[in-house]
């Protein structure tokens, strides 16, 4: 026997327990984490439906939320500290449980290896480790949520010092704020550990025939991806550390001397309320792109395959990603034009944010061009894609205003921005979820999910976003700073509050809809049409193996690569696919 | 379902656009010196940007019609080297030179030397509350010291009693005068947690940050009354830090200063 294919085998586990719990199985790791997402991707939704509440009707009562809320809804109608914990937990549940698990570690963990034609990955029990330590820090948040003394309010961006002052700053700030920070400081570890597993099954178990060229972009995205968990996480895991220090050890990094507050006089001295935004926004801004990688690669992914075409410049792609995920890393700045930073280091940030564009919009043509002249098939998956990078556009071109500094003086901090990122890093990102669920439902639990279902999640969620996400622009336009409860305050703010109860009512009605979604998936499970090995004809190496994949995914088989990942429509071949393991001759 | 989602691209982008054409939702009216500088490079972002996001979503729309899969094979059309070249040069062009225009407009407005005659003000944030302060006939402000802040004897700021020049130094919270068509200058502080002094007809943003002294400049070009808003959030009542600007004529300053001198 083959001695490379010897080190990969593993005996599959018998018992229930180390079979669908502690699981060193890539694919129910990847199943554990898409559970894990929508989990926290209902938490979320329900904490946004409390905020719209509050902002569609500010001093509305609520006696059946206050019978569940007694705190929240002292007095009546919900407190402004309330609102912003809401605010606050439904941005940290989304950017670190919903949009990096789901993506990254979700559809990662099932597919990239699999894509690469390896039996797991690298290191499965570390794997194993990644996703429990994951589900700690999301139970340790859960308990921020309801910490005594209420959950933290300083945003998901926690900026010092509010953040670190402990219980002075306001309610939440106590306990909550303690246990947001530990958890926090926990995922990052738990990320950092499925980084290193992507990167070393992509750089050394791929599979005879699979060079780095032919690699899906779905696999070249979650690489990327990974490199810049990698080198992000830690960084903020380093902070995380430092502001716990500052909280419960009486250190001072982020705190400076001579603080009063609420009438008393703090003894911290010496640190430094910036290096906190550097240090979050040092991570905070690659996150972004952990964010949104993957979804680019599954949109790829699937225009080709629904297109029947290949992917338009795959190479260009392939740089693409890279020069996205490399600029990245020095765009940081950016959120912090207004912060007191030099403003002579916000000309230079400007400078190469506006550079991260250009592989931006290679990647939106290069779309574009794939869909030229193909024959494009509409299922469920390729819908979603299709309003991928639609979305991408529209919360991408704003990136344009917001990248400047003269400009941002007025619109940062704005609802102008919450328009901006909930379009390009939210609502893109999730549409890339969806696109893949459906794509991939079938490989995962050998049953399709119903398109007719689908298609009326589809054009919900579509309309919903945009009637959302797009008056929020407006909202900015006109001034109306973000993270405040209500607007009735400012004069200059009134006549918007329609705008808000548009938003609002639009929100209900998308997330309600969001119910099908979960109807579809469960229902399918059981009642699915059975799928088949390649229920989409698709090229990849999921696809030549059975629907869902046995234990070590290829048998007693190694996969051998002769293709490119996106040969469809070649002229002269028997079929309009050759897939990546067919044999040379199926390309004449 | 290919025309539907065609032309419900097509529809986001014309709707989209025309609300910002007609202008249903608009900056609030501008009244200062520097903002139209801003404004305008605003109002040109904003037509580049709704012109790529048009087009876009129109090509897209047009596309998911045209190629809706009828029975004709797909092309094997996957590159193209020239027309690659051609619009990644054209968007380094537009992009890079869309940044370099913006910080010019940038650098003039935080390189603008502060002129002799400014009006110096100093603003002490704090939670929820704007302390402003302004040296009185002197023309210097006196010392201050944190250890002296004692807000339940409405010493907000920490002001030194044994400093003579802060004798005559004007004290308001949440009111802020200054005169019409006269350079200020505002030093921004902090004296609990991050803030963000935001004036949105004067096209002003900044962050007050506990720890650091932070100046803004401008010129108001319109007498009346005019609201400033905490732009970064501060606690629980973020949403009703407001405070009040009052842009006045020299004369009405003089005087107002005069009387709040008194107080």
């Amino acid at each position: 026997m083959d001695v490379h294919v010897a080190a990969h085998q593993h005996e599959a586990p018998t018992g229930f327990v180390r079979k669908y719990i502690f699981s060193m199985d890539h694919k129910v790791i990847g199943i554990q984490y898409l559970m894990l997402a929508m989990v926290a991707v209902t938490v979320g939704m329900i904490l946004s439906v409390l905020m719209r509440l509050r902002l569609a009707w500010p001093l509305e009562k609520w006696p059946m939320l206050a019978h569940i809320f007694p705190e929240g809804f002292a007095g009546g109608p919900m407190t402004p500290e309330f609102y912003l914990a809401m605010l606050t937990m439904h941005g940290t549940i989304m950017v670190f449980f919903v949009l990096t698990t789901a993506p990254l570690s979700g559809f990662g963990n099932y597919f990239l290896p699999i894509q690469v034609g390896a039996r797991d990955m690298a290191f499965p029990f570390m794997n194993m480790m990644s996703f429990w330590v994951t589900f700690v820090a999301f139970v340790v948040m859960l308990m921020a949520l309801f910490a005594t003394g209420g959950a933290p309010i300083a945003g998901w961006t926690a900026y010092t010092p509010l953040s670190a002052v402990g219980a002075i700053g306001g309610p939440g700030m106590g306990a909550g704020q303690t246990l947001w920070v530990i958890s926090i400081a926990i995922f990052c570890a738990g990320s950092l550990l499925t980084a290193l597993n992507f990167l070393t099954t992509v750089l050394n178990l791929r599979a005879r025939g699979m060079s780095l060229m032919r690699m899906p972009l779905t696999s070249w995205a979650w690489f990327t991806t990974a490199i810049l968990a990698l080198l992000a996480f830690p960084v903020l895991l380093a902070g995380g550390v430092l502001l716990l220090l500052d909280r419960v050890g009486g250190s001072s990094f982020f705190i400076p001397a001579g603080l009063v507050i609420s009438d008393k006089h703090l003894t911290n001295s010496g640190g430094s309320p910036l290096l906190w935004q550097h240090l979050f926004w040092f991570f905070g801004h690659p996150e972004v792109y952990i964010a949104i990688l993957p979804g680019m690669g599954v949109t790829s992914h699937i225009l080709s395959t629904f297109s029947r075409k290949p992917v338009f410049a795959y190479k260009a792609m392939v740089g693409a990603i890279f020069a996205i995920g490399f600029i990245s890393y020095v765009v940081w700045g950016h959120h912090m034009f207004m912060s007191g930073m030099s403003p002579y280091t916000a000309m230079a940030f400007s400078i190469t944010t506006m550079a991260v564009g250009v592989p931006s919009a290679i990647k939106t043509f290069n779309w574009l061009a794939t869909l030229w002249k193909g024959q494009i098939r509409f299922t469920c998956a390729m819908l979603f894609s299709l309003g991928f990078v639609s979305l991408f556009v529209s919360g991408g071109v704003t990136g344009m205003l917001l990248a400047q500094p003269a400009v941002d003086i007025f619109l940062h901090d704005t609802y102008f921005v919450v328009a901006h990122f909930h379009i390009i890093m939210g609502v893109a990102a999730i549409f890339g979820i969806f696109a893949g669920m459906y794509y991939w439902y079938p490989k995962m639990f050998g049953r399709l999910m119903h398109e007719g279902w689908g298609k009326v999640h589809f054009w919900f969620s579509l309309v919903g976003v945009y009637c959302i996400f797009m008056p929020m622009h407006f909202l900015g336009l006109a001034g109306h700073p973000r993270r405040y409860a209500q607007l009735t305050e400012f004069k200059y703010l009134l006549h918007l509050q329609p705008l808000h109860l548009f938003i609002s009512i639009a929100a209900f009605i998308t997330i309600t809809a969001q119910v099908i979604f979960f109807f579809n998936f469960f229902w399918s499970l059981k009642k699915g049409k059975p799928a088949g090995d390649n229920p989409w004809e698709s090229t990849s190496l999921e696809w030549s193996i059975p629907s869902p994949p046995p234990f070590d995914n290829f048998g007693p088989i190694e996969p051998i690569v002769h293709h490119g990942p996106y040969e469809y429509s070649v002229p002269g071949a028997a079929k309009d696919y050759i897939m990546q393991t067919d044999p040379p001759e199926a390309r004449p | 379902m290919a025309l539907l989602l065609g032309l419900f691209f097509v529809a986001v982008g014309t709707v989209t656009v025309g609300i910002f054409l007609f202008k249903v939702w608009w900056l609030p009216e501008l009244i200062s010196v520097h903002g139209a500088a801003i404004d305008d490079q605003l109002v040109m972002t904003l037509i580049i940007a709704g012109t790529v996001f048009f087009l876009a979503q129109i090509a897209l729309g047009y596309f998911i019609w045209k190629f809706r899969g009828q029975g004709r094979a797909a092309s094997y059309w996957h590159e193209n080297p020239k027309l690659e070249f051609t619009w990644t040069f054209i968007t380094l062009v537009i992009f890079v030179g869309l940044g370099i225009s913006g910080n010019r407009i940038w650098a003039a407005y935080f390189q603008a030397p502060v002129p002799a005659d400014a009006v110096m003000v100093e603003l002490t944030a704090q939670q929820f509350a704007w302390n402003f302060r302004y040296p009185g006939a002197d023309g210097v402000l006196g010392r201050t010291n944190p250890a002296l802040i004692d807000d339940a004897n409405g010493n907000y700021i920490g002001l030194d009693p044994k400093d003579p020049a802060g004798k005559d130094d004007v004290t308001t919270q949440n009111i802020m005068a200054i005169p019409v068509n006269r350079p200020i200058r505002v030093m921004l502080r902090s004296k609990d947690v991050t803030h963000s002094f935001f004036v949105p007809q004067l096209r002003v943003k900044q962050d007050a940050v506990p720890g650091l002294g932070i100046g803004v400049s401008f010129t108001a070009t319109k007498i009346g009354e005019f609201e400033i808003a905490c732009a970064e959030l501060c606690g629980m009542q973020h949403y009703k830090m407001r405070g009040r600007l009052l842009v006045m004529t020299q004369a009405d300053f003089d005087q107002w200063l005069k009387t709040r001198a008194a107080m």
